[in-house]
């Protein structure tokens, strides 16, 4: 068995469910049969302010801890992280591995200075730009489902989680046990409930978003081959 | 308390605690013979599990960041019956004196701290191994210097070495759900009778999930004896309770200078005696991986996490590179240290702070015992995790 080893870092602000998402790829990548880990970074909890979320993915057991400092892929998600530098990570890309992947959501691409154009160049970083946002308007008619999007996207890059497991860690997130969340998270939490009358609602247009975000990285050529397309049944899903 | 009180508190009249429906274990039976069940967890809902099956009689705390998630699930463990009382203190010299008082009347106490609220209630805890009272403290490390971070650096357990408090030092979530337990155990042991803080290094382990395998909730620890104990219970029930110890020990003649230092040095004394029940109910102090190896890296918490990678990457290379956990910082496994490092060439202590505290206890204990070089270093500070790739380097370049 070859070994496989992702780090990915993700950044973003806050209220965009940078740290749901890295507990969402993270749980699913486990309950698809591989290793994972994860851990948050963020200061004060607020609105807007700079969120990073590292995971760690194998199919052997993890040992190592704490912040990814060299990932192989980073995901953006929201272009603010870069042009207005909303991060702890200055460039953005500072430790990049070489050859690694950038996955932005944005529908246009940012405009890079020449010097980070050339660092970028130098490490072999492929970028992908990834309208998550405009697919979470569109599907879920809500931004709060941007996250749902980028998770798609990664598990079709990475080719694991398979988008069975992942929508059952959606589910689990949402119905099941769950996890220990802040009270941030819980407030936001309880606004995108009622925004959708019903829990099968909201998971229904979650795994929508999921779906057209992976389908969307298969049809750029992005995807990994294992990157397969799956019909989602919800009610077949146990948590 | 009693039910009455959790009835004035809007339990149901026939409401039962589910402590109370818990099973009593031998330890032993707890730790290594009873069915275990693998979960996905944080390292806060580790310690919550752990704290589930300690059979605690007294929590209290006063919320710190990364701590503060820990005691709130203890706060539910109370609300639904397995912790018997439980309050948040004022501020953490209230909190760690309540537990000296607390313990005192012989029964077990539990609290949790992190990095400042460590060094708040550092003049209590100081206190607690003379006054000889058996408490658990989770310590969550968190960045105590300026400027103000809430990312760990373990600096903070450099404070509690020569208090004659016992110290382990929690490498991930699955030790953070075994020490705790194991730690209220040895603490109890009658030629012990010492605290015990449990160290992890915080949010990397506290806030992150990772494999953790648990026996059923069906069972816990048996309680404290209070009466099973190197001096006597406070009585209660008949006063004047007794506040100070022993009254010769107060300082005021030159017969108390002697009584204060036998009795520090009985203390220390009692930090080794808990060697051997550390040994039996950690599986040993010590965990070493790859003996027969010539560069080895020592260290403790989560910086072994760090090094079991680089060990595994070293090895994809062929090259085999011998790695110690150290469980016990006290009592300090002096002794199979230097069974095992007498021969070696080169010894690095990857550490998660600046001033290198776990460099000066092996350099302390090596010194005229092996002929290995000490590397200083490497090290990590301020809150940052040790990249593998850190340790890879620092590796090669002492092999040149």
């Amino acid at each position: 068995m070859s070994i496989k080893r992702y780090n990915v870092r993700m950044a973003g602000i806050g209220g965009q469910g940078v740290v749901t998402a890295s507990h969402i790829i993270s749980n699913g990548v486990v309950i698809s049969g591989g290793h994972s880990s994860l851990v948050p970074f963020f200061g004060s909890e607020k609105r807007n302010a700079p969120v990073e979320s590292y995971v760690r993915i194998s199919n052997e057991v993890i040992y190592e801890i704490g912040e990814i400092i060299f990932p192989n892929i980073l995901l953006i998600f929201h272009p603010s992280v870069i042009t207005l530098g909303k991060s702890y990570t200055m460039p953005f890309y500072t430790g990049l591995k070489q050859d690694g992947i950038i996955m932005i959501n944005s529908k246009v691409p940012i405009p890079f200075s020449k010097d980070e154009e050339r660092e970028m160049a130098d490490k072999g970083a492929k970028i992908f730009y990834l309208p998550a946002t405009e697919m979470a308007n569109d599907i879920a008619k809500t931004e709060l489902a941007t996250n749902m999007a980028m998770c798609g996207a990664l598990a079709a890059v990475l080719g694991l989680p398979d988008l069975m497991s992942l929508a059952a860690s959606v589910k689990d997130r949402f119905v099941g046990k769950g996890i220990v969340v802040s009270g941030g998270t819980q407030a936001l939490d309880s606004a995108i409930e009622k925004k959708f009358a019903k829990k099968q609602k909201l998971l229904e247009a979650n795994m929508k978003t999921l779906e057209a975000s992976y389908q969307y990285m298969i049809d750029k050529g992005w995807a990994h081959k294992d990157a397969k397309v799956i019909k989602i049944d919800l009610e077949t899903i146990t948590v | 308390m009693s039910n009455l009180d959790f009835v004035a508190e809007g339990k149901p009249a026939d409401w039962v605690p589910l402590g109370d429906l818990q099973k009593v274990v031998d330890p032993m039976e707890m730790f290594f013979e009873l069915p275990r069940k693998t979960e996905f967890i944080t390292g806060s809902e580790a310690a919550r599990e752990s704290i589930r099956r300690m059979n605690v009689d007294i929590a209290i705390s006063y919320p710190i960041t990364p701590q503060s998630e820990t005691m709130q699930q203890a706060g539910y463990l109370y609300d639904e019956g397995y912790i018997k009382d439980y309050y948040r203190g004022e501020e953490e010299i209230g909190v760690m004196s309540a537990m000296a008082g607390a313990s005192r009347a012989g029964i077990r106490c539990l609290t949790a701290t992190a990095g400042p609220g460590l060094m708040r209630g550092m003049e209590a805890i100081a206190s607690w191994p003379g006054a000889r009272t058996p408490i658990v403290l989770m310590d969550m490390c968190r960045v105590i210097n300026t400027p103000l971070a809430i990312q760990p650096d373990n600096i903070e357990m450099s404070f509690m070495l020569n208090t004659g408090m016992l110290l382990l030092h929690a490498e991930n979530q699955q030790d953070f759900y075994d020490y705790p337990l194991v730690a209220a155990i040895v603490s109890e042991e009658v030629d012990v009778t010492l605290p015990c803080a449990v160290s992890v290094d915080g949010f990397f382990v506290t806030h992150a999930r990772g494999q953790v395998s648990m026996t059923s909730k069906d069972y816990k620890l048996p309680p404290r004896d209070g009466w099973r104990s190197a001096v006597p219970a406070m009585d209660n029930e008949n006063p004047p309770a007794r506040l100070a110890r022993d009254a010769p020990i107060q300082k005021s003649n030159f017969i108390s200078y002697h009584m204060h230092s036998s009795w520090q040095q009985e203390v220390f004394a009692a930090v080794e005696r808990s060697a051997k029940y550390f040994e039996k109910y950690l599986d040993g102090c010590i965990e070493v991986i790859n003996p027969d190896a010539e560069e080895f890296l020592v260290t403790s918490g989560a910086a072994v996490s760090q090094s079991r990678e680089a060990v595994r990457q070293e090895g994809e290379k062929g090259r085999k590179v011998g790695l110690i956990k150290i469980k016990t910082i006290r009592p300090f496994p002096t002794r199979q240290l230097i069974e095992i490092l007498k021969n070696v060439k080169r010894i690095l202590v990857p550490e998660f702070n600046q001033a290198g505290w776990m460099h000066k206890e092996l350099c302390s204990i090596l010194y005229g015992k092996c002929n290995a070089e000490i590397i200083n270093g490497p090290r990590v500070y301020g809150g940052m995790t040790m990249p593998t790739e850190m340790i890879l380097e620092w590796l090669a370049k002492h092999r040149k």
